[in-house]
């Protein structure tokens, strides 16, 4: 069942498109994540979703039933969702009164008020905190006061807008962890979005990827990931070698290197992406299955993490490979060392 | 410069002695400028909700003019109310010059665009995010107004002790529409011009620290609030 529908919805700011012709269906029950870099109109999607904002055009539907609006309407189809902004915001007084008030607005009882606060406050982890100001708390707990707060009017529908984004990996992980207790706990339908690609595959049973306000693809968590449909989206996804090449029969020329695809292209230009970890770096030439070897030079190595992006220049080509510290240091890479690459044929991506 | 210290000295004895007179003047010039401020308030706080919330034509050049009046002198004030309750004035008939209630009307006319334009600062200060927070929680219009005025509630009282100070430190309405007359109209300001002018140093001194004592009580319970 469809709970939320959004019909071919733009938005714009004067002379900025920020949303260009949205179609989108939330099914009932499911996490949806919208995922996309900054800029891209995530979280002017999801407040139209909430209708702080009117589109300039299209319409939105919950349940069915056009609520494109304002005024009575809009705050009727508000009052089944709960909406958690990007920073977080809370109100100047402490935090049982934040959680409290979307209950007392709806006119819930005060002892019904205080026993729901009171649980979802040992669930967000926060009881000790429950008389503090909520504008002393650190960013992390504000944020937990924020999904707690939205929680608490039990919603048919969570909006969370990048619920982590500006936190540290822990306060991440709490976040994260308190996501899905929601989910599991009570199945509300969630839109969230995120830029943080590992995120929504973590989290969200389906994707969206939003870029520059369109919609570039529609999918299950891993699909987008594994088979991301243009360029934008395989760039998004961290597809750091992109290339522009000429496709002819089953091979492709990137500048004057021959690539095997595996596959027939039709004749024409295009973009080739390969994934940084799916390249092989060695000394001697191997002699395996993989039919795309070259031979190249290291120019550059960065450490990021765990892992190490070795850049190798092929003729006029730089290939970015992902290894780990150990490859790196059992085969002894330094830059201007002279290796093998390979990659699979079917670890291409193709796009024209 | 003996017979000033003299009178310093004798200043404070009667503050220490709380002297009847000079606790009086100070008692009634409490009373009048908190009457005026509270008055002003019940119509200053809501009208200045009404002008921030709504959008009308005209909001902007009326902003400006509530923001020039800020400082208007209060002789003008003085004028103003002391033409229109005066005898051949629109409302001379209601006999009302030269008593607490036309200082009161004066004060409210003196220290509404403080109260107004503050207002209407305070409430243009709270982050716009708040309002909608409110509403995407399920809050209607007017539940939204109440917690924003809610969140700018420190800035608003900040804005009622503003009025307070400036009411209680003016002399042109306590002097033209007042009259100083003992008893019933004198005041702080008021009876320290006529005291200081009649040779009466001491009396005159005694009650300049407490206007000042009270100024200084305003503007620290002021940098508290404006400090939370
Ligand atoms: N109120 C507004 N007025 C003018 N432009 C706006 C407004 N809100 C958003 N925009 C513009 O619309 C575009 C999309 O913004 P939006 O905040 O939806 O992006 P986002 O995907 O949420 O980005 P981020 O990941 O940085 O949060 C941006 O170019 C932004 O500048
Ligand atoms: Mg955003």
């Amino acid at each position: 069942m469809v709970i939320v529908e959004v019909r071919n919805l733009s938005k714009r700011f004067g002379e900025k498109e920020s949303l260009k012709n949205i179609n989108i269906k939330v099914e009932s029950g499911e996490v949806l994540a919208l995922i996309g870099p900054t800029g891209a109109g995530k979280t002017t999607l999801l407040r139209l979703i909430d209708l702080l904002d009117m589109p300039t055009s299209g319409r939105i539907y919950f349940d069915d039933t056009d609520v494109t609006q304002l005024g009575k309407v809009g705050l009727e189809t508000r009052r089944r969702m709960a909406f958690v902004s990007q920073k977080p915001v809370v109100f100047n007084t402490t935090v049982y009164n934040n959680i409290a008030y979307g209950l007392k607005w709806r006119g819930v009882g005060k002892s019904s008020i205080r026993q729901k606060v009171d649980n979802i406050l040992e669930m967000v982890n926060l009881s000790d905190h429950k008389n503090r100001n909520a504008g002393t708390l650190s960013g992390g707990e504000a944020q937990r006061v924020a999904i707690a707060r939205a929680i608490a009017v039990e919603p048919e529908v969570l909006l969370l807008d990048e619920p982590t984004a500006n936190l540290d990996p822990i306060s991440t992980s709490r976040i994260e962890e308190l996501i899905t207790n929601i989910i599991h706990r009570y199945g509300t339908t969630i839109v969230m979005t995120t830029h943080d690609m590992a995120q929504g595959q973590r989290l969200a049973d389906r994707i969206v990827v939003l870029i520059n306000g369109e919609v570039h693809q529609v999918g299950e968590r891993s699909e987008v990931f594994a088979f991301p449909r243009d360029r934008e989206v395989a760039e998004f996804v961290g597809m750091k070698n992109i290339f522009l090449v000429e496709f002819k029969g089953s091979k492709a020329w990137l500048q004057n290197l021959e690539v095997e695809l595996g596959r027939e292209m039709k004749d024409a230009q295009g973009y080739l992406a390969i994934r940084p970890e799916d390249i092989v770096i060695s000394r001697e030439r191997l002699s395996s299955s993989m039919r795309n070897n070259f031979r190249g030079v290291i120019s550059k190595i960065i450490r990021e993490g765990f892992y190490y992006e070795v850049q190798v220049k092929v003729g006029w080509v730089i290939f970015k490979v992902l290894i780990t510290g150990n490859a790196l240091s059992e085969l002894d890479l330094r830059e201007g060392a002279s290796i093998y690459l390979a990659f699979k044929s079917t670890a291409i991506h193709t796009f024209q | 410069m003996i017979e000033v210290w003299h009178a310093f000295i004798k200043a404070i004895e009667l503050i220490v002695s709380l002297d009847p007179e000079v606790m009086e003047i100070a008692g009634r010039s409490l009373g009048i400028s908190a009457t005026s401020v509270i008055l002003a308030s019940l119509i200053c706080l809501p009208l200045g909700g009404l002008i921030h919330f709504y959008r009308f034509p005209g909001k902007r050049v009326l902003i400006n003019v509530i923001q020039t009046l800020f400082s208007i002198p209060s002789v003008c004030i003085g004028l103003l109310v002391f033409v229109l309750f005066s005898r051949a004035g629109p409302i001379g008939g209601l006999n009302l010059l030269f008593t607490p209630t036309t200082m009161v009307i004066g004060h409210m006319m003196l220290i509404t665009p403080i109260l107004l334009g503050l207002t209407i600062s305070a409430l243009s200060g709270v982050d716009k995010a708040i309002k909608d927070t409110a509403l995407s929680l399920g809050a209607s219009d007017f539940q939204a107004v109440i917690i924003i005025s809610k969140e700018a509630r420190f800035a608003i009282v900040a804005a009622i002790i503003m009025g307070f100070g400036r009411a209680v430190s003016e002399l042109g309405i306590a002097l033209m529409v007042g009259g100083n007359i003992r008893g019933f109209t004198r005041v702080l300001t008021s009876a320290i011009a006529l005291e200081s002018q009649k040779g009466e140093l001491e009396m005159a001194i005694a009650l300049g620290i407490i206007l000042l004592s009270l100024s200084f009580i305003v503007n620290v319970v002021l940098n508290r609030i404006q400090q939370r």
